[in-house]
């Protein structure tokens, strides 16, 4: 039988968090039994599955060594064209809406990606100037006025919320997701190309990967899925409006972070990232249950976020030079 | 290589200032007049007195993303000491002791826990953030005392306000620090290259510290001038203002790899952003379409460069 030391790094890591994750589940769940039942379940997962499907997409573009602060600016935008093009054509249906939505992301995405693979353009400051500039290009495209859901085709609206096998779409959105994106970066050539042009990207490219031709793929996916949460969004909620998800991008990092995934790249699991996006959810949805005010989900976040981080930094500490190791 | 130095940032922020002015008061008959150009300084002075101590920081190699979120504990924590009675003296004492101790918990993240500065201050931008909406809730503090609003409504000398006055000194006094003295020399050497430093015998580590004690003082003393102003503290204030004086920073010129970068750029980019502002407030021009051209501007700024070295 194999010991918790045999196991790698980034599995100990999971497995402390998703210890966790189910300690407090179950401390919940022992003083209000409600809150293990499939309909509080489907609820919780109907909530956090935007932030999963967020965070997923901004693993990649972490572990390729970008950040991506413009996700919920992309989202916003992408949400807005879907609602508006549905307002406009209301009999084109659900996956017309998915597909502008997705392909619109992935534009946006790919700028970023560009930006930083061709011009090599830090990428703070690339997502930085792209968030302001796709969110500010709601409002000449909206003038500035809201979508609300009088205005949305009933199936716009409904597809989110129709349920199967007790879980939304939204749900299986995510579930689907998550089980893609764990096979996907175990088994896809691609994603082994990701991991190693982050970890080092010098060797990578020795071995024939582009490091910029990663962070550009890693773009692309991220934005595709930010595009794709536009329409999740916007029809999970009816509205559509210039400021949605706004600072929604630093909980999705945030949820990473927590997650496990390393800020320097090339280290981070996909199990790793749901398990994180999980326990926010559960603490989200349990402070109302044991008569904690909403408002101490963001505080909590913050202590989990930095004891999660300096445990990380301590664990790494003894790969580190020898020169930096010596002066702590 | 001669187009690369003709077009520095300072002269090419200084043009892009002059071509502001001209177009605005071209554009509005109510740009070019004193009071005007007073009142449009508040628009900026808060978010540029933070971007001076966060532009060492950034030169130096690490950044600070939690600068908002100390702002709104900072507010907070005046709130409450005027909800108690603390007199206007004591209030400005509260801001400054709180954005100190915050921006004390960044640095000993980074120095003494070794977490990388972006995730370290985005857990603390939590962190402090969280802590606002914890204390608060959704209520608002505003029992402020009269003398209270000087620090964000008064003026020290015709249409000159003290918000404006404290950050042409703090300008001042930064440009001085970076430029002329040998703390400022060791501070690009820091972020050119940490490990040369350490061996050249600078205590790295005691600088950053110190860095980010700075930059979360001045986000106290930003968050004094804003709750003045404001005369009231939510716990959503200043919300979005870390990626704009971040924007501000990185506008002047200050290279988010460390070890460049000119308080003078910062000044200007300063100044560049908050006549954007304005101007366009001035022609009924939404904000947030305003977004589009600082965006833009931010990329250009750095993209051109990079666009120009690799021909």
């Amino acid at each position: 039988m194999k010991g918790l030391r045999d196991l790698s790094d980034a599995a100990r890591r999971d497995l402390v968090l998703g210890g966790l994750t189910l300690a407090v589940f179950l401390a919940v769940t022992v003083a209000f039994p409600g809150f293990a039942a499939p309909r509080s379940l489907a609820g919780l997962l109907d909530d956090t599955a935007i932030l999963i499907l967020l965070a997923l997409g901004q693993m990649l573009v972490i572990l390729a060594r970008g950040i991506d602060l413009s996700v919920a600016a992309n989202l916003a935008l992408c949400g807005m064209l879907a609602a508006l093009v549905d307002r406009a054509f209301p009999g084109l249906g659900v996956a017309v809406a998915i597909g502008i939505a997705s392909v619109a992301g992935a534009v946006l995405g790919a700028i970023n990606g560009l930006l930083v693979w061709k011009l090599r353009l830090p990428p703070i400051v690339v997502t930085l100037g792209t968030l302001s500039i796709y969110g500010g290009v709601i409002y000449p495209l909206s003038g500035g006025a809201w979508v609300n859901e009088n205005e949305m085709s009933p199936a716009f609206v409904a597809f989110t919320r129709a349920g199967f096998l007790g879980l939304s779409t939204l749900s299986w959105f995510a579930i689907v997701a998550a089980i893609a994106f764990v096979l996907g970066l175990r088994y896809l050539r691609v994603a082994r190309a990701l991991y190693a042009a982050g970890g080092n990207p010098e060797a990578a490219a020795c071995s024939g990967i582009d490091p910029g031709r990663m962070q550009f793929l890693a773009y692309l996916a991220c934005g595709a899925i930010a595009g794709l949460c536009g329409y999740l969004w916007v029809a999970k909620f009816a509205v559509a409006y210039t400021d949605i998800a706004l600072g929604f991008e630093l909980q999705v990092i945030a949820a990473c972070l927590i997650g496990g995934v390393a800020i320097a790249g090339g280290s981070g699991t996909a199990l790793g990232v749901v398990i994180g996006c999980l326990f926010i959810g559960i603490i989200r949805n349990s402070l109302p249950l044991v008569g904690i005010s909403a408002f101490w989900q963001m505080f909590i976040n913050g202590v989990v976020i930095i004891a999660a981080v300096l445990l990380s930094a301590r664990n790494r500490a003894h790969v580190r030079t020898i020169l930096e190791s010596r002066a702590a | 290589m001669t187009l690369v130095k003709l077009m520095r940032w300072e002269s090419m922020l200084g043009l892009v200032l002059v071509a502001e002015v001209v177009l605005f008061s071209s554009l509005s008959p109510y740009f070019l007049n004193v009071d005007t150009l007073s009142d449009a300084s508040f628009n900026f002075t808060e978010r540029a007195l933070i971007a001076l101590p966060l532009a060492l920081l950034i030169i130096a190699g690490e950044i600070d993303i939690s600068v908002a979120a100390i702002i709104a504990l900072a507010s907070v924590t005046m709130g409450l000491g005027a909800a108690h009675g603390v007199g206007t003296p004591g209030l400005l004492g509260l801001g400054l002791a709180t954005g100190l101790l915050a921006g004390c918990v960044n640095g000993a993240l980074v120095t003494v826990g070794r977490v990388p500065s972006i995730v370290a201050t985005i857990g603390t931008m939590t962190l402090f953030r969280g802590a606002a909406y914890a204390i608060l809730g959704n209520r608002v503090l505003k029992e402020y005392p009269g003398s209270f609003a000087v620090f964000g409504q008064g003026y020290l000398a015709g249409p000159v306000s003290i918000e404006l006055a404290l950050f042409a000194v703090f300008a001042l006094a930064f440009g001085l620090f970076l430029h002329r003295t040998r703390w400022g020399r060791a501070i690009y050497a820091i972020g050119a290259n940490p490990v040369a430093s350490r061996f050249a015998g600078l205590d790295v580590n005691r600088y950053k510290f110190a860095l980010f004690a700075l930059t979360g003082l001045f986000a106290g003393l930003a968050a004094v001038l804003l709750t003045s102003r404001l005369g009231s503290t939510r716990p959503s204030i200043a919300q979005g203002w870390e990626l704009e004086v971040i924007g501000i920073v990185i506008l002047g010129g200050v290279s988010v790899w460390g070890g460049k970068g000119t308080i003078m750029g910062v000044v200007l980019a300063a100044l560049v952003f908050g006549l954007v502002t304005f101007g366009l407030g001035l022609m009924n021009i939404p904000g947030i379409v305003m977004s589009i051209f600082t965006g833009a501007l931010l990329i250009l700024v750095v993209a051109v460069p990079a666009w120009l070295q690799r021909r």
